[in-house]
Protein backbone atom coordinates (compact mmCIF):
# COMPACT_ATOMS: atom_id res chain seq x y z
CA UNK A 1 0.00 0.00 0.00
CA UNK A 2 0.79 3.72 -1.00
CA UNK A 3 0.88 6.30 1.23
CA UNK A 4 0.77 10.07 -1.01
CA UNK A 5 0.96 13.42 0.54
CA UNK A 6 0.07 16.30 -1.04
CA UNK A 7 1.12 19.76 0.63
CA UNK A 8 0.44 22.46 -1.71
CA UNK A 9 -2.74 24.33 -2.34
CA UNK A 10 -4.81 23.04 -5.52
CA UNK A 11 -5.21 26.72 -6.36
CA UNK A 12 -1.55 27.46 -6.04
CA UNK A 13 0.14 24.26 -7.57
CA UNK A 14 -0.63 21.11 -9.73
CA UNK A 15 0.29 18.87 -7.02
CA UNK A 16 -2.90 17.13 -5.77
CA UNK A 17 -4.41 16.78 -9.48
CA UNK A 18 -0.36 15.03 -10.76
CA UNK A 19 -0.88 12.79 -7.38
CA UNK A 20 -4.70 12.22 -8.40
CA UNK A 21 -3.50 10.48 -11.91
CA UNK A 22 -1.05 8.25 -10.26
CA UNK A 23 -2.67 7.32 -7.12
CA UNK A 24 -3.83 3.59 -7.49
CA UNK A 25 -5.71 1.19 -4.92
CA UNK A 26 -4.17 -0.29 -2.48
CA UNK A 27 -3.64 3.75 -0.97
CA UNK A 28 -3.71 6.35 1.28
CA UNK A 29 -4.26 9.82 0.33
CA UNK A 30 -2.82 12.42 3.31
CA UNK A 31 -3.21 16.46 2.55
CA UNK A 32 -0.87 18.07 4.52
CA UNK A 33 0.35 21.50 5.34
CA UNK A 34 -1.41 24.20 2.04
CA UNK A 35 -2.49 20.81 0.74
CA UNK A 36 -5.51 20.73 3.43
CA UNK A 37 -7.65 23.59 1.44
CA UNK A 38 -8.05 20.50 -1.19
CA UNK A 39 -10.19 18.63 1.77
CA UNK A 40 -12.39 21.61 1.37
CA UNK A 41 -16.08 20.92 -0.58
CA UNK A 42 -15.01 24.15 -2.74
CA UNK A 43 -12.54 21.20 -4.55
CA UNK A 44 -14.35 18.13 -3.95
CA UNK A 45 -14.96 18.02 -7.71
CA UNK A 46 -11.14 16.97 -7.78
CA UNK A 47 -12.17 13.49 -5.69
CA UNK A 48 -15.28 12.54 -8.07
CA UNK A 49 -12.85 9.79 -9.99
CA UNK A 50 -11.16 8.35 -7.32
CA UNK A 51 -12.14 5.21 -6.06
CA UNK A 52 -13.75 4.61 -3.31
CA UNK A 53 -11.30 2.23 -1.64
CA UNK A 54 -8.70 5.04 -1.37
CA UNK A 55 -9.00 6.09 2.01
CA UNK A 56 -9.41 10.27 1.94
CA UNK A 57 -7.32 11.85 4.59
CA UNK A 58 -6.53 14.84 6.25
CA UNK A 59 -3.55 16.19 9.12
CA UNK A 60 -5.61 17.84 11.79
CA UNK A 61 -3.38 20.57 13.18
CA UNK A 62 -3.37 21.93 9.75
CA UNK A 63 -6.93 21.87 9.20
CA UNK A 64 -7.54 23.75 12.55
CA UNK A 65 -4.46 25.75 12.36
CA UNK A 66 -6.46 27.54 9.27
CA UNK A 67 -10.04 27.03 10.68
CA UNK A 68 -10.94 24.94 8.17
CA UNK A 69 -13.02 22.75 9.87
CA UNK A 70 -16.57 23.99 9.04
CA UNK A 71 -15.08 23.62 5.33
CA UNK A 72 -14.26 20.25 5.09
CA UNK A 73 -16.16 17.96 2.49
CA UNK A 74 -17.30 14.78 3.73
CA UNK A 75 -15.46 12.80 1.72
CA UNK A 76 -12.09 13.52 4.62
CA UNK A 77 -11.26 11.92 7.71
CA UNK A 78 -9.28 14.23 10.27
CA UNK A 79 -6.19 12.57 11.38
CA UNK A 80 -3.99 13.15 13.97
CA UNK A 81 0.17 13.60 14.28
CA UNK A 82 -0.02 10.12 15.62
CA UNK A 83 -2.31 9.32 13.03
CA UNK A 84 0.00 10.44 10.80
CA UNK A 85 2.65 8.03 11.59
CA UNK A 86 0.19 4.83 11.98
CA UNK A 87 -0.47 5.34 8.51
CA UNK A 88 2.92 5.63 7.56
CA UNK A 89 3.40 2.22 9.31
CA UNK A 90 0.08 0.83 7.95
CA UNK A 91 1.41 1.90 3.91
CA UNK A 92 4.67 0.07 2.92
CA UNK A 93 5.98 3.24 0.92
CA UNK A 94 5.45 7.12 1.22
CA UNK A 95 5.51 9.37 -2.24
CA UNK A 96 5.72 12.77 -1.12
CA UNK A 97 4.27 15.61 -3.81
CA UNK A 98 5.49 18.72 -3.47
CA UNK B 1 9.65 -0.68 12.97
CA UNK B 2 12.68 1.70 11.68
CA UNK B 3 11.69 5.42 10.01
CA UNK B 4 14.20 7.15 8.22
CA UNK B 5 12.89 10.89 7.93
CA UNK B 6 14.18 13.23 4.95
CA UNK B 7 13.49 17.41 5.47
CA UNK B 8 13.83 18.79 2.22
CA UNK B 9 11.57 21.93 2.19
CA UNK B 10 12.78 25.44 3.77
CA UNK B 11 12.46 26.41 7.00
CA UNK B 12 11.05 29.89 6.88
CA UNK B 13 9.42 29.31 2.86
CA UNK B 14 7.63 26.30 3.75
CA UNK B 15 6.35 24.22 6.90
CA UNK B 16 8.50 21.47 5.90
CA UNK B 17 10.68 21.53 8.97
CA UNK B 18 7.59 21.84 11.78
CA UNK B 19 5.46 18.63 10.47
CA UNK B 20 8.52 16.82 9.94
CA UNK B 21 9.69 17.94 13.85
CA UNK B 22 5.87 16.90 15.08
CA UNK B 23 6.20 13.61 13.07
CA UNK B 24 9.10 12.54 14.47
CA UNK B 25 8.11 13.75 17.98
CA UNK B 26 4.45 11.75 17.48
CA UNK B 27 6.46 8.38 16.01
CA UNK B 28 9.04 8.49 19.17
CA UNK B 29 6.41 8.53 21.64
CA UNK B 30 4.90 5.20 19.39
CA UNK B 31 8.43 3.67 20.11
CA UNK B 32 9.08 4.23 16.43
CA UNK B 33 13.02 3.54 16.04
CA UNK B 34 13.82 6.93 14.44
CA UNK B 35 17.21 5.78 12.43
CA UNK B 36 18.28 8.88 11.57
CA UNK B 37 16.89 12.63 10.15
CA UNK B 38 18.26 13.31 7.16
CA UNK B 39 18.58 17.34 6.05
CA UNK B 40 18.75 18.01 2.55
CA UNK B 41 17.86 20.61 0.04
CA UNK B 42 16.71 24.03 1.58
CA UNK B 43 15.71 22.37 4.82
CA UNK B 44 19.84 22.49 5.89
CA UNK B 45 19.36 26.31 7.21
CA UNK B 46 16.92 24.55 9.70
CA UNK B 47 20.98 24.05 10.96
CA UNK B 48 21.84 27.96 11.19
CA UNK B 49 22.19 28.28 15.42
CA UNK B 50 22.27 32.15 13.75
CA UNK B 51 18.55 31.80 13.20
CA UNK B 52 16.44 33.73 15.92
CA UNK B 53 13.45 34.30 15.10
CA UNK B 54 10.93 36.46 17.52
CA UNK B 55 10.52 35.52 21.11
CA UNK B 56 6.57 34.98 20.48
CA UNK B 57 7.52 32.52 17.65
CA UNK B 58 8.50 29.59 17.75
CA UNK B 59 12.30 28.49 17.06
CA UNK B 60 12.48 25.55 15.19
CA UNK B 61 16.32 24.83 15.28
CA UNK B 62 15.89 24.70 19.57
CA UNK B 63 13.16 22.29 18.63
CA UNK B 64 14.37 20.30 16.93
CA UNK B 65 18.16 20.11 19.51
CA UNK B 66 15.78 19.34 21.85
CA UNK B 67 14.50 16.33 20.31
CA UNK B 68 17.95 15.23 19.64
CA UNK B 69 19.15 15.78 23.07
CA UNK B 70 15.63 14.22 24.52
CA UNK B 71 15.94 11.54 22.67
CA UNK B 72 19.34 10.31 21.35
CA UNK B 73 17.72 11.11 17.30
CA UNK B 74 20.98 11.48 14.72
CA UNK B 75 20.35 14.80 12.97
CA UNK B 76 22.51 14.54 9.57
CA UNK B 77 22.45 17.78 7.65
CA UNK B 78 23.39 16.92 4.45
CA UNK B 79 27.45 18.35 4.18
CA UNK B 80 27.16 19.63 0.28
CA UNK B 81 23.74 21.45 0.58
CA UNK B 82 24.80 23.20 3.92
CA UNK B 83 27.84 24.21 2.75
CA UNK B 84 26.52 25.82 -0.97
CA UNK B 85 24.13 27.69 1.74
CA UNK B 86 26.26 28.63 4.10
CA UNK B 87 25.50 26.61 7.10
CA UNK B 88 29.10 25.18 8.46
CA UNK B 89 30.84 23.37 11.37
CA UNK B 90 33.96 24.12 12.27
CA UNK B 91 35.88 22.39 10.11
CA UNK B 92 34.07 23.15 7.04
CA UNK B 93 34.65 27.09 8.46
CA UNK B 94 38.28 26.33 8.69
CA UNK B 95 38.40 25.00 4.93
CA UNK B 96 36.74 27.83 3.48
CA UNK B 97 38.87 30.74 5.30
CA UNK B 98 36.01 32.00 7.46
CA UNK B 99 36.16 33.13 10.70
CA UNK B 100 33.46 32.06 12.21
CA UNK B 101 30.91 28.96 11.90
CA UNK B 102 27.03 28.63 12.55
CA UNK B 103 26.34 24.42 12.78
CA UNK B 104 23.61 24.39 15.40
CA UNK B 105 24.69 21.90 18.25
CA UNK B 106 22.83 18.54 17.83
CA UNK B 107 23.26 18.82 14.08
CA UNK B 108 25.86 16.91 12.36
CA UNK B 109 27.30 17.41 8.84
CA UNK B 110 28.01 14.20 6.78
CA UNK B 111 27.84 12.79 3.04
CA UNK B 112 24.88 11.83 0.61
CA UNK B 113 25.73 8.35 1.56
CA UNK B 114 23.85 8.95 5.08
CA UNK B 115 20.71 9.30 3.42
CA UNK B 116 21.42 6.28 0.74
CA UNK B 117 22.34 4.47 3.88
CA UNK B 118 19.60 4.92 6.26
CA UNK B 119 17.05 4.22 3.65
CA UNK B 120 18.51 1.24 2.79
CA UNK B 121 18.30 -0.03 6.88
CA UNK B 122 14.72 1.19 7.41
CA UNK B 123 11.42 -0.18 7.12
CA UNK B 124 9.79 3.41 5.96
CA UNK B 125 11.22 6.27 4.15
CA UNK B 126 9.68 9.65 4.43
CA UNK B 127 10.02 12.97 3.11
CA UNK B 128 9.21 16.38 3.87
CA UNK B 129 8.99 18.81 1.23
CA UNK B 130 9.17 22.04 0.60
CA UNK B 131 7.44 24.77 -2.00
CA UNK B 132 7.43 23.76 -5.62
CA UNK C 1 3.12 -6.92 -7.45
CA UNK C 2 6.93 -7.58 -8.04
CA UNK C 3 9.65 -5.28 -7.06
CA UNK C 4 11.47 -3.69 -9.39
CA UNK C 5 14.65 -1.94 -7.26
CA UNK C 6 14.70 -0.87 -3.74
CA UNK C 7 14.55 2.86 -4.09
CA UNK C 8 12.52 4.37 -6.96
CA UNK C 9 13.31 8.12 -7.22
CA UNK C 10 11.09 10.51 -8.25
CA UNK C 11 12.14 13.62 -9.58
CA UNK C 12 9.10 16.48 -10.18
CA UNK C 13 10.94 19.43 -11.03
CA UNK C 14 12.44 21.26 -13.90
CA UNK C 15 15.87 22.34 -13.99
CA UNK C 16 17.31 26.41 -13.11
CA UNK C 17 14.32 27.22 -11.27
CA UNK C 18 15.65 25.97 -8.10
CA UNK C 19 18.24 23.40 -7.11
CA UNK C 20 15.45 20.31 -5.82
CA UNK C 21 16.35 18.76 -9.47
CA UNK C 22 19.90 18.97 -9.22
CA UNK C 23 19.78 17.72 -6.06
CA UNK C 24 17.65 15.21 -6.18
CA UNK C 25 19.78 14.13 -9.12
CA UNK C 26 22.99 13.87 -6.67
CA UNK C 27 21.03 11.54 -4.46
CA UNK C 28 20.46 9.25 -7.28
CA UNK C 29 24.12 9.05 -8.44
CA UNK C 30 25.09 8.83 -4.79
CA UNK C 31 22.73 5.81 -3.81
CA UNK C 32 24.12 4.22 -7.56
CA UNK C 33 27.32 4.98 -6.15
CA UNK C 34 26.31 2.89 -3.28
CA UNK C 35 25.27 -0.35 -5.30
CA UNK C 36 21.72 0.59 -4.42
CA UNK C 37 19.06 -0.78 -7.02
CA UNK C 38 17.35 2.11 -8.28
CA UNK C 39 14.71 3.69 -10.51
CA UNK C 40 14.46 7.10 -11.62
CA UNK C 41 11.36 8.64 -12.86
CA UNK C 42 10.89 12.13 -14.55
CA UNK C 43 7.42 12.87 -13.59
CA UNK C 44 5.54 16.00 -14.81
CA UNK C 45 7.85 19.20 -15.05
CA UNK C 46 10.85 16.79 -13.97
CA UNK C 47 10.70 15.61 -17.65
CA UNK C 48 12.29 19.38 -18.19
CA UNK C 49 15.88 17.67 -17.07
CA UNK C 50 15.82 15.66 -20.20
CA UNK C 51 15.16 18.39 -23.03
CA UNK C 52 18.19 18.58 -25.60
CA UNK C 53 20.48 21.80 -26.35
CA UNK C 54 19.67 23.20 -22.99
CA UNK C 55 22.48 26.19 -22.65
CA UNK C 56 22.38 27.56 -18.84
CA UNK C 57 25.67 28.75 -19.10
CA UNK C 58 24.24 33.07 -19.58
CA UNK C 59 21.60 32.16 -16.38
CA UNK C 60 24.07 31.31 -15.13
CA UNK C 61 23.96 28.02 -14.16
CA UNK C 62 25.82 24.51 -14.54
CA UNK C 63 24.35 22.87 -17.43
CA UNK C 64 21.75 19.71 -15.44
CA UNK C 65 21.88 17.81 -18.87
CA UNK C 66 25.33 17.20 -18.88
CA UNK C 67 24.75 15.19 -15.34
CA UNK C 68 21.61 13.13 -16.85
CA UNK C 69 24.00 11.30 -19.36
CA UNK C 70 26.21 10.38 -16.31
CA UNK C 71 23.27 7.99 -15.02
CA UNK C 72 24.46 5.54 -17.18
CA UNK C 73 27.85 5.21 -16.12
CA UNK C 74 26.56 4.81 -12.81
CA UNK C 75 24.34 1.88 -14.39
CA UNK C 76 21.25 3.25 -13.52
CA UNK C 77 19.64 1.94 -16.41
CA UNK C 78 15.77 2.43 -15.51
CA UNK C 79 15.14 5.68 -16.32
CA UNK C 80 11.34 6.40 -16.64
CA UNK C 81 8.95 9.03 -18.01
CA UNK C 82 5.26 9.03 -18.31
CA UNK C 83 3.36 9.46 -22.30
CA UNK C 84 1.25 12.30 -21.13
CA UNK C 85 3.70 14.55 -19.59
CA UNK C 86 5.75 14.23 -22.58
CA UNK C 87 2.73 14.93 -24.55
CA UNK C 88 1.11 17.74 -22.59
CA UNK C 89 4.24 19.50 -23.07
CA UNK C 90 5.22 19.26 -26.91
CA UNK C 91 8.11 16.94 -26.44
CA UNK C 92 9.13 14.10 -27.91
CA UNK C 93 11.04 10.80 -26.48
CA UNK C 94 13.64 11.22 -29.37
CA UNK C 95 14.36 14.38 -28.80
CA UNK C 96 15.65 13.49 -24.90
CA UNK C 97 19.07 13.63 -24.42
CA UNK C 98 19.27 9.96 -22.82
CA UNK C 99 16.94 7.10 -23.72
CA UNK C 100 13.88 6.54 -21.60
CA UNK C 101 11.04 4.15 -21.66
CA UNK C 102 8.15 5.69 -21.92
CA UNK C 103 5.09 4.43 -19.88
CA UNK C 104 1.42 4.74 -19.81
CA UNK C 105 -0.38 6.01 -16.66
CA UNK C 106 -0.69 2.80 -15.28
CA UNK C 107 3.01 1.26 -15.60
CA UNK C 108 4.22 4.68 -13.95
CA UNK C 109 1.36 3.94 -11.12
CA UNK C 110 2.70 0.91 -10.55
CA UNK C 111 5.96 1.72 -10.25
CA UNK C 112 4.93 3.51 -6.61
CA UNK C 113 3.74 -0.07 -5.53
CA UNK C 114 6.99 -2.00 -7.16
CA UNK C 115 10.16 -0.36 -5.14
CA UNK C 116 10.85 -0.86 -1.21
CA UNK C 117 10.94 3.10 -0.66
CA UNK C 118 10.78 5.88 -2.74
CA UNK C 119 12.77 8.97 -2.61
CA UNK C 120 10.60 11.93 -3.79
CA UNK C 121 12.19 15.31 -5.23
Amino acid sequence: MVLHTVNSSPTQSRCLEDCLQLIRPPAVLLLIEDGVYGATTAHQALLDQLPDEISCTVLQPDVDARGLRPLLSERFDLVDDNGFVELTMKCDRVQSWY
Amino acid sequence: MKFAIVVNGSPSSSQAAATALRFTEAALHQGVDVLRVFFYGESVLTANRLTHPPQDETNLTQRWQQLASDHDVELIVCIAAAVRRGVMDEREAKRYEHTADNLADGFELSGLGQLVDASIGADRVITFGGRA
Amino acid sequence: MSQIADLLLVLRHGPYGGLNAREGLDAALTAAAFEVPLSLLFLNDGIYLLQSDQQPGQLPAKDLSKTVPALAMYDIERLYVRSRDLEQRGMKPEQLVVEVEVLDDEQAANLFHQHRHILSF
